[in-house]
């Protein structure tokens, strides 16, 4: 029974938090280089691995930080500046659980390297909600019971919000008869085409359908 | 992934020069299909050219009636651009039959065109695979390659080209506009753009090191009904068995012209020209889709788990042109 009681050493989250403590070279309120450089190369180092400094916008907040540049925006979140919300789930963006906003747009964070983003507005599912309250997307989600595990459904929350953008400007998808059409009614049948790209193992799909299609009606 | 240094480049040319000043360095855009493989280890580039960022991603209208897609125009945007959803229909319903729309999203229009097979041999670095190691072998011949291609393939290889964009830009007849590291221009048409796999699989396309995709071009867009169907083991997010590109003019109950493209087949988008001269002038009935699709097909060789793709490409191209000219 002690065995619970006795974890004195550092957990997994711990060691994160702390490296992002050392990665994170300015926080919020410092005024952060406007003008991204036109070519960044890594800084020459002694170091076996290379870095670069990269300025990234996030959740409305700008950050410099220090990078290795293999670093995907998905383990940048994740590892680097503590928000843990994107899940990495196959990293290869099969799985859809890295889903965050780039400008708006849905993206898999794991198939895009940090260095990319520079200058971008990045929105993880941590930055949809306005103080306490919830994005319309999250809130449906919750009425619906839109999750067995969870672990997928913040990148399903944030492919949602891209998602219910997408149809709003008309765009078609491979479940529309008709791809000249000005605009779509987002059936059931559009919303799981246009949500493929995420996967749910506890396939709560019926109650993830149900959660979009009242967020689209809500809109 | 192998360490690399990252450069983001500030013109065509600059970026052009970049790569080729480098024989270990590669462009970078959109990125799906490049850092995939990067983790993997399969690509292993030291240094990379991020071409994002250039100013290619407009679609604009040409002189002769077409639109001139910027290599960089996301796979979405090119979806649903107004123009190609009423003009070019089957290349917005290709682009849709393809990846998620996370993917579309990021994806560049010369990326698709330049994006690797799925083969699972090329995948798995303890497999011989003459594309990702030249001389060591190919797996897929006696392995599992129900996936695989039945026309156009070698005994060195035979991996498909997995677009589905490709297939109905290359029934569009579309040019790929490049840019060489010394500034010159070229514009080369979409079926002389990829190589049939031969003995050099890993040879893929005509481009030299550093020549860069600027832009695509299609042609105004052919007489007839377009349609893009697409034959997969999911409803969604799949890589096609087979697709059909078609497109079909019709005059009285006669078809007057024909175009169709196959993709999942083979190492480049399948022109089936065969099909096409059988189908010029002929009734537009079952006898002649059949008659077509045993032409398109006339030189297909399985090799074991892939040999129901020759009967489904059959029927897909049947059912395709069957679909277009009950619209026409």
């Amino acid at each position: 029974m002690a065995k619970t009681d006795n974890r004195s050493g550092p957990t997994r989250r711990m060691v994160l938090e702390g490296g992002v403590a050392t990665g994170v070279l300015l926080a919020t309120g410092i005024p952060v280089d406007a003008e991204p450089a036109e070519t960044v190369t890594a800084a020459a180092s002694s170091s076996p691995v290379p870095t670069m400094t990269m300025s990234l916008r996030i959740n409305a907040k700008d950050l410099a930080i220090e990078l290795d540049p293999r670093t995907t925006l998905l383990d940048a979140l994740r590892n680097h500046l503590g928000l843990t919300g994107s899940k990495k789930g196959c990293d290869h963006g099969q799985c859809g659980a890295c889903t965050v906003l780039v400008d708006g747009r849905r993206i898999n964070s794991c198939l895009t390297l940090a260095a990319m983003h520079e200058g971008d507005e990045i929105t993880t599912v941590e930055g949809l909600a306005v103080g306490d309250r919830l994005h319309p997307v999250q809130a449906a989600f919750i009425a619906r019971d839109g999750f067995q595990c969870g672990y997928c459904t913040p990148g399903q929350i944030c492919s949602a919000v891209g998602m219910l953008g997408e149809a709003r400007a008309g765009w078609p998808s491979h479940a529309s008869a008709d791809v000249a059409a000005a605009s779509v009614a987002l059936s059931d049948a559009e919303i799981r085409e246009r949500m493929s790209g995420n996967i749910c193992r506890c396939a709560a799909y019926p109650n993830i359908v149900a959660a979009i299609r009242d967020a689209a009606e809500e809109a | 992934m192998q360490s690399f240094t990252y450069e983001r480049a500030t013109s065509a040319e600059q970026a052009a020069a970049a790569v080729a000043a480098r024989s270990d360095a590669k462009f970078i855009s959109g990125g799906t299909n490049l850092l995939d493989l990067m983790k993997l280890e399969i690509e292993r580039p030291a240094h990379l050219v991020d071409i994002s960022r250039l100013p290619l991603g407009r679609i604009e209208e040409t002189a002769e009636g077409g639109l001139r897609v910027g290599a960089q125009v996301r796979n979405s945007d090119l979806a649903a651009d107004p123009r190609v959803r009423s003009r070019y229909p089957m290349l917005t319903q290709a682009l849709l039959a393809g990846a998620s729309g996370q993917i579309r999203n990021k994806a560049s229009t010369s990326g698709n065109l330049l994006q690797r097979t799925r083969c699972p041999y090329f995948y798995d670095r303890n497999m011989p695979c003459n594309k990702r190691q030249p001389g060591s072998g190919c797996a897929a011949l006696q392995g599992f390659n129900r996936m695989h291609a039945v026309l156009g393939a070698s005994e060195a290889c035979i991996a498909v080209h997995p677009s589905d964009m490709a297939v109905a830009m290359s029934g569009l007849d579309a040019r790929i506009e490049t840019v060489s590291p010394g500034g010159e221009t070229r514009t080369i048409p979409i079926g002389d753009f990829h190589r049939l796999p031969e003995t050099m699989p890993h040879v893929e396309t005509v481009l030299g090191h550093g020549e860069m995709v600027v832009a695509v071009a299609l042609p105004p867009p052919p007489p007839g009904r377009q349609l893009y169907r697409k034959v997969r083991d999911r409803a969604s997010y799949a890589f096609a068995l087979v697709s059909v590109a078609a497109i079909v003019e019709k005059g009285g109950d006669r078809i007057r012209s024909a175009r169709i493209a196959m993709g999942g087949v083979a190492a480049k988008p399948w022109r089936a020209t065969e099909a096409e001269r059988t189908l010029a002038g002929a009734s537009a009935s079952d006898g002649a889709f059949t008659d077509a699709a045993e032409a398109a097909l006339a030189g297909a060789v399985g090799h074991g788990a892939n040999e129901f793709k020759i009967p489904l490409a059959k029927r897909t191209m049947r059912h395709t042109l069957a679909a277009a000219i009950e619209r026409a």
